[in-house]
């Protein structure tokens, strides 16, 4: 494919990309009252917004998205870094990853989310239980990625290395670590949308904070243009951490050849 | 061609437990001798045990009895007198062109400066300088190879182990690849033993060409190749008298015979 061929499908592409967006606002304002939808089902466009005014002075937005977000960073950055650190040693240590794997896939498999009433019946109403969940919910696709990767190394990039005489920090540094890039960033773009997974399932179970509280507090009042403006928020929540990510992936694999990498 | 020997095998055998508990005897007493700046080729049939012979001279296996000598000292382990280069090209994908080159170099030690210099160097030389600040996906098959080459050069090795090293580029790229390595290996003076499955390629590369058994692999066969030029792969190719030598390896490998035409004990 050519760069002006690649350009012109870029252009087209953005074009139907804002097509569709007007076309779904449209449909959404004027959609349910054509299908006789009552607005507590489905509140038309106009009314999410001036929801969201209301709710900016009201029930303070913006307090409750920064918490949300900071739990979501917090969990993202601790449970992605937990996810590195077990990757990495058992990938460079078979016998503890045979010892470990059963106890590890027992705790992949067990819903993670189930978790989010213990932790707060162990750390209370507050902010903790959260970013545990969201730890505990990032950590397994970013371990399970650089583990792989760490063991699928070529044994005969290895043995190149060992050849010239490495030790066992160069062929890390030099050969495992980078080689194992292009899945990390794989695992952390799933991990930056879990994270605020993990964190509205706590905040939906119990404390007074975050956006999780606000979908809980609507709910409970039948007000559902307060959840969809909820909903919507966690969702610019997520596509920043998801972005975010995708802005460093970027710059660390800029030797990638640019189609492998793609958009989203 | 000096009296010297830079790579040496003595009784050299190699035995693997394969999965089911049973002896697997790879290489058997395998003895041979390569002279400084002598180019030696190791042909024989797959799975006779030549890439194992690689591996035990470069360190990276310990043979099962016998030993193997790089400038009269016996091969411990990985040293820095010996350099491999394999079918692959092994670059690493997140180092430029110039990055993949040092890479021998960085890790043993060398300062900065001097490792860029040996990379420009044998960059240039090896008609690549222009792609030093490239990606490895920016080049072709052949360009990588010739790259794998300038890596395993840098590093100043007395003997090059090259195990197929052009088996994966087309044939065109595999003549050209030729002639830099021949010419590259006359220039320096570098010893080099080269594993082989392309008759002509050992014929043309080489001043000795050695042929192995079927498993266990032994050596049957040595060939001095009496021919001019060895660092002119192509016009030798022209030579009537490559052709003698390629049918005696063919005789000697059996290539055309089926098992049941093939005389006892000659290979087995």
């Amino acid at each position: 494919m050519t760069g002006s061929d690649s350009s012109t499908a870029l252009r087209r592409g953005t074009a139907m990309s804002l097509a569709v967006f007007v076309v779904f606002l449209a449909a959404w304002q004027w959609g349910p009252g054509l299908l006789r939808i009552p607005t507590f089902i489905v509140p038309p466009l106009s009314m999410v917004v001036e929801e969201f005014f209301r709710m900016l002075s009201r029930n303070a937005l913006m307090f409750h998205t920064g918490v949300t977000a900071a739990e979501v960073i917090a969990g993202f950055l601790l449970g992605s870094l937990l996810g590195m650190l077990f990757g990495y040693l058992l990938g460079m240590s078979p016998t503890a990853e045979i010892a470990l794997s059963p106890y590890i896939l027992a705790l992949q498999i067990a819903p993670k989310v189930a978790f989010a009433p213990l932790f707060i019946m162990w750390m209370g109403f507050t902010i903790y239980p959260k970013i545990l969940v969201a730890i505990l919910i990032v950590f397994f696709p970013v371990m399970v990625n650089v583990l792989t990767a760490v063991r699928t190394v070529d044994p005969d990039l290895v043995n190149l290395a060992r050849a010239f005489k490495a030790t066992r920090a160069q062929i890390f540094w030099k050969i495992e670590f980078p080689a194992s890039m292009p899945p990390l960033f794989a695992g952390l773009r799933i991990g930056s949308t879990l994270a605020v997974v993990g964190v509205v399932v706590g905040e939906l179970v119990g404390g007074n904070m975050g956006l999780g509280y606000l979908l809980a507090f609507g709910e409970g009042q039948a007000n559902t243009p307060m959840v969809f403006v909820t909903i919507i928020m966690l969702t610019i929540v997520g596509g920043i951490a998801y972005l975010a990510v995708i802005l460093i992936e970027t710059r660390v694999l800029h030797y990638m050849p640019k189609r492998a990498l793609g958009g989203f | 061609m000096s009296d010297v020997i830079r790579l040496e095998y003595r009784n050299v055998t190699m035995r693997f437990v394969e999965g089911s508990g049973k002896n697997l005897v790879a290489v058997q007493q395998v003895s041979l001798k390569v002279a400084d700046g002598e180019v030696v080729s190791l042909i024989g049939p797959s799975g006779c045990g030549k890439s194992t012979l690689l591996n035990i001279g470069s360190g990276l296996t310990a043979p099962s009895e016998g030993e193997a000598y790089v400038d009269g000292e016996r091969v411990e382990g990985p040293n820095a007198h010996v350099a491999f280069m394999l079918q692959k090209d092994l670059l690493l994908p997140w180092r430029t062109i110039a990055e993949n080159v040092q890479f021998g170099v960085e890790i043993q030690g060398l300062p900065l400066p001097e490792r860029q210099r040996r990379a420009t160097a044998l960059l240039d030389t090896l008609r690549l300088g222009e792609f030093a600040n490239h990606y490895p996906h920016q080049l072709s098959g052949g360009m990588r190879q010739r790259v794998a080459l300038a890596r395993t050069l840098a590093v100043d090795p007395t003997v090059l182990l090259l195990d197929e090293p052009f088996s994966a580029v087309d044939a065109q790229t595999r003549i050209d690849l030729q002639r830099e390595l021949a010419q590259t290996l006359k220039r320096a003076g570098k010893t080099a033993l080269l594993i082989t499955h392309d008759l002509l390629e050992a014929v043309t590369l080489s001043d000795r060409v050695l042929v192995m058994s079927r498993r266990p692999g032994r050596i049957i066969d040595e060939i001095q190749i009496e021919l001019p030029n060895r660092d002119d792969p192509i016009g030798r190719r022209r030579d009537p008298k490559v052709n003698q030598y390629v049918a005696r390896l063919m005789t000697r490998l059996d290539i055309g015979r089926t098992p049941a035409e093939r005389p006892a004990g000659a290979t087995a």
